[in-house]
């Protein structure tokens, strides 16, 4: 379900998966176009974490199907999915979740030291994005020196830093007041748009949502489109 | 917005002209609507009638902006009454859908549908006020905030009472 006609980078087919008894997606279809900002809306326990779950990877549906690049994601082993979160996928949860060992720096480089990129240039890449979120000069930091405002600004460079063909976004803005989680989300979409990344973003907040160039509403485990683009 | 009750503001703060009242009005408080001059000077006209203004110096020339309105005594307490006391709470701006969703239900119609149908159309008036506070300045991002924040309050009520729904229909065809 493309709003825009454009190409589909990720899309989840009529998938299905529960936890135990309880059903969590009952047939759910999502396509996002290349570059396209979408966001999943719906109330506690509708669903829509899980979906972005499965669309990254992290899960795997029962039943039905995910397609990213004109592979099934769904089919890949553990390992495989592992590379493709690290190569191609970007994350940013809710609490940020940065190591609190690591330097600021060090937590945003992480992505592509994990890659395989010498540590010289994995630092060298992560530092441009301090001035570029206005965190310069809290390189050296960890993260229990740093505002919440601050960690989520990292952990976006973070989930931005390796150029992702797909950012997963889990209420990113959820544990911070509306003015910082607004400067986030600014953040986010423009350094979005400027690398031409997908976000798959997970709100239960309106106003996060009206960043996106699309909404959609999980109910009852099934996508609901909304009649606008 | 009360037009006259904040022309008379903008008087307190100093004399002014009916071309510069009205330069003020919309820059700060009627964005993307302008006054009409013909407003402007009715509503100036009626304050000085009601004493709570008057014309003070009058430029030589012609035309009405050459007239320098003056806040008055009264004038000043009006707007001081104005701005202390709090606006009056509005319960029922709900009402029209209120009672779109309860006649809905009585009739059998879908109204889980029409609230989405709602849903989206608050959603695309908050993504539109979204861009105009990512694109203006600071008195865009205000007033956007005003409309995202009553906005984002009618969507957790459409949100509950969709969930109420079942319970609400039981109700009102009982």
């Amino acid at each position: 379900m493309t709003a825009s006609g454009g190409v589909t980078a990720i899309e989840a087919r009529d998938v299905v998966l529960s936890f135990g008894e309880t059903p969590a997606l009952r047939g759910a279809s999502l396509a996002v176009d290349e570059g396209e900002i979408v966001a999943i809306m719906g109330p506690s326990g509708s669903g829509k974490s899980t979906l972005l779950h499965c669309l990254a990877g992290i899960l795997i549906p029962s039943a039905g199907e995910v397609h990213f690049e004109g592979g099934r994601v769904d089919r890949l082993g553990e390992i495989e999915r592992s590379v493709l979160r690290r190569d191609r996928f970007g994350f940013v949860f809710q609490f940020g979740q940065l190591v609190p060992e690591l330097t600021a720096q060090e937590n945003v480089a992480l992505p592509l030291l994990l890659g395989g990129v010498r540590r010289g240039a994995a630092m060298s890449a992560a530092l441009p994005w301090f001035e570029r979120l206005g965190l310069a000069g809290l390189e050296r930091r960890r993260s229990g020196e740093l505002s919440g405002g601050q960690a989520q600004r990292v952990a976006l460079a973070r989930g931005l830093v390796a150029r992702p063909s797909v950012l997963f976004a889990d209420e990113p803005t959820g544990a911070l007041d509306s003015i910082t989680g607004e400067q986030v989300m600014n953040l986010l979409v423009d350094s979005a748009q400027e690398q031409r990344t997908t976000v798959v973003l997970v709100t239960h907040e309106a106003r996060v949502a009206a960043y996106a160039d699309r909404q959609v509403i999980v109910r009852d485990g099934k996508v609901n489109a909304l009649v606008h683009s | 917005m009360s037009v006259p009750l904040t022309l008379l503001g903008l008087l307190e703060r100093e004399p002014s002209h009916g071309y510069d009242l009205k330069r003020d009005y919309d820059t700060f408080f009627n964005r993307g609507k302008p006054l009409p001059f013909g407003q402007v000077y009715a509503t100036l006209g009626r304050l000085a009638r009601d004493g709570k203004i008057m014309i003070g110096d009058v430029e030589p020339g012609v035309g009405p902006d050459r007239k320098r309105y003056v806040i008055t005594e009264l004038g000043v307490t009006e707007v001081d009454a104005w701005l202390t006391e709090p606006v009056e709470p509005e319960p029922n701006l709900q009402t029209v859908l209120f009672s779109k969703v309860v006649l809905a239900l009585m009739l059998g119609r879908p109204a889980e549908e029409y609230l989405d149908t709602q849903r989206a159309a608050h959603l695309r008036r908050m993504k539109e006020l979204t861009a105009v506070k990512r694109g203006g300045n600071l008195v865009d991002v205000l007033l956007a905030d005003h409309g995202l924040f009553h906005l984002e309050a009618d969507l957790h009520w459409i949100d509950t009472t969709v969930v109420r729904l079942d319970a609400l229909r039981t109700v009102v065809t009982a």
